[in-house]
């Protein structure tokens, strides 16, 4: 009895998991070398132990899913945090190119949706309906 | 015990003091970034932490699991070399490890930190010691108890998840974000719920010894909640990515099945009063207070955790030190707890002499006190950021964590007064096994463990008051 619930379990996990695999996205374009480069350096350097996407990650430095489309910063502004550091960001000396992988990967990030949920997205059940 | 188990679980012990060093500092790096970037930057000092507190506790599990499965199998050890081999290959990596980040070298993702080949070396260790419990397992001469259960499954799913978390090497899995971070926090999540099998498995099997009393680990109330957190391993790690807009099933499962968890907690109350009366009776055992220790966490923990799960309540929780206070309430509170237990179990803290138990004492008062002190400021600069983030959106970054900053300074003194209370109860341990004289496992459990340390625990399968452990994933 205990070993066919258990059996019964798996099965289930396994179906469910091809599923998520499979249909979590279905709609976001793919990632060009440069963005894959920058998914590479962001975690050579370690950037998630002090940043967070979609909240996700280190709690030392800011959320920066949307930082690129947010009015006012963009792609310049974070260059020049992430070429030169600030007093709590470490300068991390990276060549021109890491800092455009860096940048064309944040904005991949960015293209796939907000971090930040609407109250007007939260359903009387207390769960969220989200649409891109 | 073997030589090398022996090692193995001092090794799990030293990984404990380092996650706690590490942890202090990594606190004060947080709070002065411009002095500690020129010499030990945070990003170097979060892996070091994350990575040691994660090993001590896989650590501290396989370590009991492999001490234990000999008496729990009724076989003696017909694989010690393969154990060996996990062993020093385990503990090998571990510190090759240690030695890149101490180079700054990274390359992996939250958690596991390291460059990812040497994931492979995780994997190999792995899987010599699924051959050696595996093997133990089918020599097995009776029906397996729940706890055995419960140690199958973490290891099992262990290695799943360690795949799992790997996968992302493939392309296909990093060509879109959404699916990225999904595959990410799926495997994590589900991984926590493998080493909580594991460490619960070793929670009951101790309270299986000291009351010798092995119907609590068979009813059918005990599977009952077995299964429900086998269910919610698999299912509710969606609770981590509600904000991430990839398909809508994914979260509305992971929301229902987390809340199934709300029967974990109203069984804990049910069953309050026989665990006043457990308590009351195995009270003196220094090696049982760790144990009660860890219900009390259980309960804060799972509270927090059950209000975490529903996404109206995420939307404020998510992101902030709430998540921390979440992590490290359970970590520590729960799973160092029972581990401190269960090693405390082996090298009989029970029969040291006074003085020693003593220090043990006050490490272990000092360590709770603080730890308190620890979760609630966390909790409360959670609350402080979420309520300035989502609900205030103010602007800078800086201005907007000021006070944040301000009750984090509690955290990090409350910090190191933890690291000072377990260290004083890690060197105590850390002499006794020393002095351990190798013994049998299989005549430890039989003859030697707590069992007829007190009369009155002879008698315990007779009154029957022991009630089954209910834990979250
Ligand atoms: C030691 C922690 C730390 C590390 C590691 C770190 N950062 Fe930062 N970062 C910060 C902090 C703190 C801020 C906020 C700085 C401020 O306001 O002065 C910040 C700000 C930023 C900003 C500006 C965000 C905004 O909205 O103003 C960007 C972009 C950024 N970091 C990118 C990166 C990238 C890319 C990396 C990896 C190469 C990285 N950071 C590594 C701590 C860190
Ligand atoms: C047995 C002891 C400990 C264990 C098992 C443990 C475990 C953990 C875990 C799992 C995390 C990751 C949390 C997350 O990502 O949400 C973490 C983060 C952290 N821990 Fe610990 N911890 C321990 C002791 C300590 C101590 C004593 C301190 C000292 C104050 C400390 C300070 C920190 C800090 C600063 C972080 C990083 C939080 C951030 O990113 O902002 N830890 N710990």
């Amino acid at each position: 009895m205990i070993r066919w619930i258990w059996v019964s379990l798996f099965i289930c996990f396994s179906g469910y998991t091809l599923l998520v695999y499979r249909e979590c996205d279905s709609t976001q374009a793919s990632a060009d070398s440069k963005a894959l480069a920058g998914m590479q350096t962001w975690q050579e350097k370690n950037c998630q132990s002090c940043h967070q996407l979609y909240g996700l990650g280190g709690y030392m430095g800011p959320d920066l899913t949307n930082v690129i489309s947010e009015p006012g910063k963009g792609s310049d502004y974070m260059k020049s945090f992430i070429k030169y550091g600030t007093g709590s960001m470490p300068n991390f000396n990276l060549t021109d190119n890491e800092v455009a992988n860096l940048i064309a990967f944040l904005d991949w990030v960015d293209k796939s949706g907000q971090s930040r949920v609407h109250p007007s997205s939260v359903h009387w059940t207390g769960t969220y309906n989200l649409s891109k | 015990m073997s030589k090398s188990l022996q090692l193995y679980f001092a090794f799990s012990l030293a990984m404990l003091l380092l996650a706690l060093f590490f942890g202090a500092v990594a606190a004060f790096a947080f709070l002065y970034p411009e002095f500690y970037n020129k010499y030990l930057p945070f990003y170097q000092l979060r892996p070091m932490h994350v990575s040691s507190a994660l090993f001590w506790i896989i650590s501290g599990a396989t370590a009991g699991i492999l001490f234990y499965k000999k008496a729990a199998f009724d076989t003696t050890n017909s694989q010690p070399r393969v154990e060996k081999t996990f062993i020093y290959l385990w503990m090998g990596t571990v510190v090759v490890v240690f030695i890149f980040y101490a180079f700054k070298k990274f390359g992996g993702r939250e958690y596991w930190e390291f460059p990812p080949f040497l994931g492979l070396a995780i994997l190999a260790a792995w899987l010599f010691l699924m051959y050696s419990y595996y093997t133990s397992w089918t020599k097995r001469k009776k029906k397996p108890p729940l706890y055995v259960w419960m140690w199958s499954t973490g290891i099992l799913f262990f290695l799943i998840t360690f795949i799992e978390q790997n996968l992302y090497q493939l392309t296909w899995f990093r060509q879109s974000f959404l699916r990225e971070i999904t595959v990410q926090w799926k495997s994590n999540g589900a991984m926590v719920g493998a080493w909580n099998q594991m460490i619960y498995g070793t929670s009951l099997y101790i309270m299986v010894k000291m009351s010798g009393d092995e119907q609590i680990a068979r009813g059918r109330k005990t599977y009952f909640f077995y299964f429900l957190g086998l269910t919610n391993l698999m299912f509710n790690w969606g609770h981590h990515i509600y904000n991430v807009p990839g398909a809508s099933w994914i979260r509305h499962v992971s929301y229902a099945i987390s809340m199934t968890e709300w029967l974990i907690l109203i069984s804990i109350i049910q069953g309050f009063k026989a665990k006043l009366t457990e308590q009351r009776k195995y009270r003196h055992l220094l090696s049982y207070r760790f144990l009660i220790a860890s219900e009390y966490w259980i309960l804060l923990n799972l509270l927090l955790a059950l209000f975490m799960s529903i996404p109206a309540v995420n939307r404020y929780t998510h992101g902030t030190h709430i998540t921390v206070a979440h992590a490290m309430g359970a970590t520590i509170g729960i799973n160092t707890m029972i581990l401190l237990a269960s090693i405390g179990y082996i090298i009989k803290i029970d029969r040291l002499n006074v003085a020693r138990k003593k220090y043990i004492t006050i490490g272990f008062i000092t360590s709770q006190a603080s730890l308190l002190v620890f979760w609630l400021s966390l909790i409360t600069a959670g609350i402080l950021k979420g309520y300035r983030d989502v609900a205030l959106h103010i602007t800078p970054f800086q201005e907007m964590m000021r006070p944040v900053i301000s009750v984090l300074h509690v955290f990090a003194i409350a910090g190191v007064v933890l690291f000072a209370g377990m260290a004083l109860i890690v060197f105590n341990y850390i002499k006794a096994l020393a002095q351990m004289k190798p013994t049998h496992e299989k005549r430890f459990a039989k003859n030697e463990g707590l069992i007829g340390l007190n009369p009155i625990l002879n008698n315990s399968s007779k009154t029957g008051n022991v009630k089954p452990i209910v834990k979250p994933t």
